[in-house]
């Protein structure tokens, strides 16, 4: 049972939470000539799987309706950081953030 | 059967004021308040209580706590009855009743107890060698698991529903201590001085763990009366909460741990709204876990006979219950802590035979305390067997560890040591693995990683002094105390000199069945069978023999068996490795975890505003996600065809109301509302004007079509989108997530409204006379053509008008705030009684969007493109959206793609039948290929023929062709013609009115 820190509630469980997937992810511009089909597969399909600090997307869907990016350790649960869904993320902790 | 009273005439922790009347297998017995099932059992003179797993051997108690793998329990009766309760944690209580399981037709003669003499062919992995061999799936094999389903096994459950009442609870606190034993109460004490909220939980009705089972004495107090004096003082902080009956069976992640309160399992049942247990989700700062250690019993022969006891269990039949288990006693340790229950015994009266210890050197002071009472020592010795019946022990055969010679010494009761194991589990479920430590001979935590620390017993710490002290110094640091100003006491048995704990995993002998796990009926044999057959590794060896894999968990196996494998492939312990705990430590009931969530209240009921005027006309109801929705309105004889062929007659040939508040509403504002929708839309929205309504379609990224819907542009940047019902919440998501994490730039609020708008459709020919008299606009086609929508006051309520149409006749659909909706809903009907409206449900809502060809959620299953449900002209050209990267891809286009049609029965009759297969011809060998498949099933209300709608291969190319239904399920094949699927007014003059 995770704590959430959401940057616009505060600490909530993840009850009040979905979980939305990866938030590394970055989709092509809309309107852009990318035509490439490999781009478009790999957003839509590839995802990386680590053991360790990742980051994801959580959604405060029980509260502020917010989405906010979550950097959790796969593997002991631990969070290290929680951001709203966009601008810069102030990361003061150590880890990767793929 | 019972024997004479061992209830001792003083002494014990019992009141004997209150006499408490119980049954055992229908026989009264009493004992007192104070007692468990198995103290007050053992007071009776009754010794065997329960029948083993496998062999059904006759079995006693072994322990005095949560860790009894024998005397498992039927406790209570009908819809209350409670399988495989453990009789060492049943708290007696006036008029309880309860029954031994396993056994047929008594306790005392159960004839699967000849399962003993077939033991040899049930050795371990019987199940996966009977089960897996030649006899696998056939009919002896069925014979075979009815007999072993039978035979095996533990108590039943009720059949009857749980009538009592399971409740949750959250809680935060600074410091959670669980366990309320020496440890535990020192370490409470120290935190509480911190001024945090402390919350101190404990498994039994009282407060000091061994302190209560033990001759200790502390600042000369008795162990208890000490306790006591520490709850007294804890109970009057405000910052503490003491929860007694209370178990924390699991610890889950960021310090979550899981507790169940009994709050009323001591009751007969439960008073009025009193639940029977509550869990307790607290979420600590930091956790102690002073959860002490479980005693392991020895291994020799026939250790599973009736009154072969652990011997701190026996210390707690003295001391808390007042029960002198046996008249005549041997003690059989590998440590210290066992000779103190000779000389409890011997204090109690009991006669003492001999302390049998494996060691050469002995015991420390304390056998210098039991040679003192005339006891005899027998050192370098053991117990290779017990000689005895269902009725207890008569003897126990005695020889050296090493050489020769045996023997016979008469007995009564053998109490057994093996050792104190702490009690790891907890810190085990964090993920921490326990280390073994040699000078100990058992498992101690691992390295935490969370934020808590082991103290007391649970750490390995044994003499009392040093829990007191270890716990108080765990409750400081937790509460960030530097010098707690209470100091731990220094018990009287401080500094006792004492020799190390030896190991002996079996004692030597070959005789008799000896046990490792007494609950699955695991012996050294079966131990060494695995070894044999290369199960050699602990989780092989658990799942091979089922050590350790009862309702127990091993607390009293899982360290022999590891220890006997080690032995028998020449590793250590800790090369041989220990298993991982997981949640709960003991068992926990389904209703705790369920909670108050059953029944109604399992999920939560959404209603709509005119739910009540539905309920008033009887109609039938369907389940709509969370939603109900009137499915349809019968009249007198009709059955649910029949009500919505005419419901919807009635609409098509003159004006039909449909409550659609469930459709999804999600109101778009911002001065990009209409670049936004142009980009989650397949089609076009810059265009649209004000006042105007459009159909749109949304894809996923992948280019399979997600929902569909109509939106509306109130206001040059406002629009409100429809969504179906079934996708209102994930749609809202959807563009959440676009709006705040993909593209944050856009200038965007989205607002789920669906609850605060009560929807009405108006439908048919007469839809527009009907709403005349209810609204105060122009309705006429000049003034509100097809597609426009518009404020209106209806009723006198201010709302909104849309003119679309779901069923294909002129209609409207009038939104108004929730709160007005039935006013509004009775002001329609009211107006539509001279015209003869018609309510119509979920059934003719449906048909008739069947007859007109529209997809809608078994269409869109999430594999369709737009272009299979004939949308294709859907997705513009001239614009970016989402999923138009992917939905031309090589796979999603070309002729093997099944697309949308219309399918009627050629024979005009036939039953067409949703889900069923689509095939060329009727009879093809198989295996047969799939061309297509049905999705929707109606009923053309005005050729009066069954219709389908669905996916066929090549789609409306193959019209008039003639395929064939299949449906092998009931043996159904119907030859069925491949139509346009719409149905009725193919050019949709009706609606344009
Ligand atoms: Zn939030």
């Amino acid at each position: 049972m995770l704590v959430i820190n959401c940057p616009w509630c505060g600490p909530r469980d993840m009850e009040e939470f979905t979980y939305v997937g990866d938030g590394t992810l970055k989709r092509p511009e809309i309107g852009s000539e990318e035509t490439d089909q490999k781009a478009w597969y790999e957003y839509t399909y590839i995802r990386d799987n680590p053991r360790g600090p990742h980051l994801e997307v959580w959604h405060h869907a029980a509260g502020c309706r917010q989405h906010v990016r979550v950097k959790r350790d796969t593997l002991t649960h631990e969070i290290h950081g929680c951001w709203p869904a966009s601008g810069e993320m102030a990361d003061t902790t150590e880890g990767e953030t793929k | 059967m019972s024997g004479p009273s061992k209830r001792l005439t003083e002494g014990g922790l019992i009141d004997r004021s209150k006499s408490l009347g119980f049954t055992f297998d229908g026989k009264r017995y009493s004992g007192f308040e104070g007692d468990t099932l198995a103290s007050a059992l053992l007071a009776n003179g009754e010794v065997l209580m329960a029948r083993s797993f496998k062999y059904h051997r006759p079995r006693g108690v072994m322990s005095a706590g949560p860790e009894e793998p024998n005397a498992l329990i039927k406790l209570r009766t009908g819809a209350r009855q409670e399988p495989n309760t453990r009789a060492t944690m049943i708290e007696l209580y006036d008029g309880l009743v309860a029954e031994s399981q396993n056994r047929k037709p008594s306790l005392r003669w159960d004839y699967q107890a000849m399962n003993q003499l077939i033991g040899r062919f049930i050795p371990a992995g019987f199940y996966y060698k009977t089960f897996m061999g030649p006899f696998a799936n056939t009919k002896l094999w069925m014979q075979f698991e009815k007999l072993i389903r039978k035979s095996a096994g533990m108590g039943e459950a009720s059949w009857e529903a749980d009538p009592d009442l399971y409740t949750h609870r959250s809680a935060h606190c600074e410091v959670l201590v669980i366990g309320g034993g020496p440890a535990g109460l020192a370490a409470a004490r120290a935190a509480a001085e911190g001024g945090g909220r402390v919350i101190l939980v404990e498994e039994t009705p009282h407060l000091g763990g061994r302190l209560r089972k033990d001759s200790e004495v502390i600042d000369g107090l008795s162990g208890s009366d000490w306790a006591a004096a520490m709850e007294t003082d804890l109970a009057g902080r405000d910052n503490v909460r003491i929860l007694k009956r209370t178990t924390a069976f699991g610890y889950y992640d960021q310090n979550m741990v899981g507790c169940c309160e009994r709050v009323a399992d001591h009751l007969v049942e439960p008073a009025a709204h009193q639940p029977r247990q509550r869990m307790w989700n607290i979420r600590a700062g930091r956790v102690i876990i002073a959860a002490g250690a479980v005693e392991q019993p020895l291994v020799f022969g026939d250790n599973d006979r009736p009154n072969i006891m652990l011997a701190g269990a026996v210390r707690a039949y003295v001391n808390e219950y007042g029960v002198l288990p046996g008249e005549r006693a041997i003690v059989f340790a590998n440590n210290d802590d066992g000779y103190r229950t000779a000389l409890d015994l011997a204090k109690a009266g009991g006669n003492v035979k001999a302390v049998v210890d494996p060691r050469d050197e002995g015991a420390g002071e304390l056998a210098d305390a039991v040679r003192a009472l005339d006891i005899p020592v027998l050192n370098g010795h053991a117990i290779s067997r017990a000689r005895g019946g269902a009725t207890g022990i008569q003897a126990a055969e005695i020889v050296p560890v090493s050489g020769s010679g045996m023997q016979h010494m008469d007995c009564d009761l053998i109490a057994m040591s093996g050792g104190w194991q702490p009690t790891v589990h907890l810190s085990s479920q964090t993920g921490s693995k326990p280390v073994w430590d040699d000078s100990l001979k058992c498992f101690v935590p691992g390295a935490p990683r969370q934020k808590e620390v082991s103290a007391g017993a649970a750490a390995g710490t044994l003499s009392l002094a040093d829990c007191l002290s270890a716990g108080r110094k765990a409750g400081a640091e937790a509460a960030g105390v530097s010098a707690p100003s209470w100091s731990a006491p220094k018990p009287e048995s401080a500094g006792l000199k004492s020799n190390p704990t030896a190991a002996l995993w079996e004692a030597p002998g070959t005789k008799g069945k000896r046990f490792v796990d007494h609950q699955d009926d695991v012996t050294t044999s079966d131990v060494k069978l695995a070894h044999r057959e290369g199960f050699i590794s602990v989780e092989h060896l658990k799942r091979y023999t089922t050590l350790g894999m009862g309702t127990d968990q091993g607390k009293t196996s899982n360290l022999n068996g590891l220890a006997i494998m080690a032995s028998l492939t020449g590793k250590t312990i800790p090369e041989t490795g220990t298993t991982t705990f997981r949640p709960p430590y003991t068992p926990v009931s389904i209703g705790l975890l369920g909670g108050p969530e059953v029944g109604k209240h399992f999920a939560p009921l959404r209603r709509t505003a005119m739910d009540s005027w539905h309920d008033e006309q009887g109609c039938e109801w369907i389940d709509a996600g969370l939603w109900r929705r009137p499915r349809y309105y019968p009249k007198a004889g009709e059955g649910i065809f029949e009500a919505y062929v005419r419901e919807t007659k009635e609409t098509r040939g003159g004006v039909g109301v449909c409550d659609v508040t469930t459709l999804g509403k999600i109101d778009i504002q911002g001065p990009d509302a209409a670049d936004f929708l142009n980009r989650v839309y397949t089609n076009g929205w810059k265009a649209l004007a004000v006042g105007k309504a459009r159909y749109g379609l949304m894809c996923r990224e992948d280019g399979i079509v997600f929902d569909d819907g109509t939106t509306s542009r109130l206001a040059e940047d406002h629009f409100v989108m429809t969504t179906t019902t079934a996708n209102a919440v994930k749609v809202m998501a959807w563009l959440e997530y676009y709006l705040q994490f993909v593209w944050p730039d856009l200038k965007v609020q989205v607002t789920s409204v669906t609850d605060q708008w009560a929807a009405v459709a108006v439908a048919g020919p007469k839809s527009r006379a009907l709403l005349e008299k209810v609204v105060d606009i122009d309705l006429s086609n000049d003034a509100f053509p097809f597609m426009a929508c518009g404020d209106v006051s209806a009723a006198g309520v201010k709302g909104r008008l849309f003119r679309i149409s779901f069923s294909g006749e002129m209609a409207f659909e009038l939104n108004v705030p929730a709160d007005y909706g039935r006013h509004v809903w009775e002001a329609v009907m009211k107006a539509g009684e001279e015209l003869g409206a018609v309510a119509y449900g979920t059934e003719a809502l449906g048909n008739m969007r069947i007859e007109k060809g529209h997809v809608a959620g078994p269409e869109l299953d999430g594999r369709t493109t737009a272009d299979d449900l004939n949308l294709g002209k859907m997705m513009s050209t001239k614009k970016d959206f989402i999923g138009k990267r992917l939905a031309y891809r090589e796979d999603l286009v070309g002729d093997h793609r099944h697309k949308f049609v219309g399918l009627m029965p050629v024979d005009g009759k036939s039953k067409l039948i949703q889900g069923a297969q689509i095939t060329e011809n009727a009879n093809d060998p198989l295996p047969v290929k799939m061309i297509g498949n049905v999705t929707s099933t109606g009923y053309n209300s005005e050729t009066e023929m069954p219709i389908a709608l669905g996916l066929v291969e090549g789609g409306l190319a193959r019209e008039g062709d003639i395929v064939h239904m299949q449906y092998p399920l009931r043996n159904v094949t119907v030859p069925v013609k491949v139509c346009h699927p719409i149905f009725i007014d193919r050019e949709g003059a009706r609606h344009h009115g």
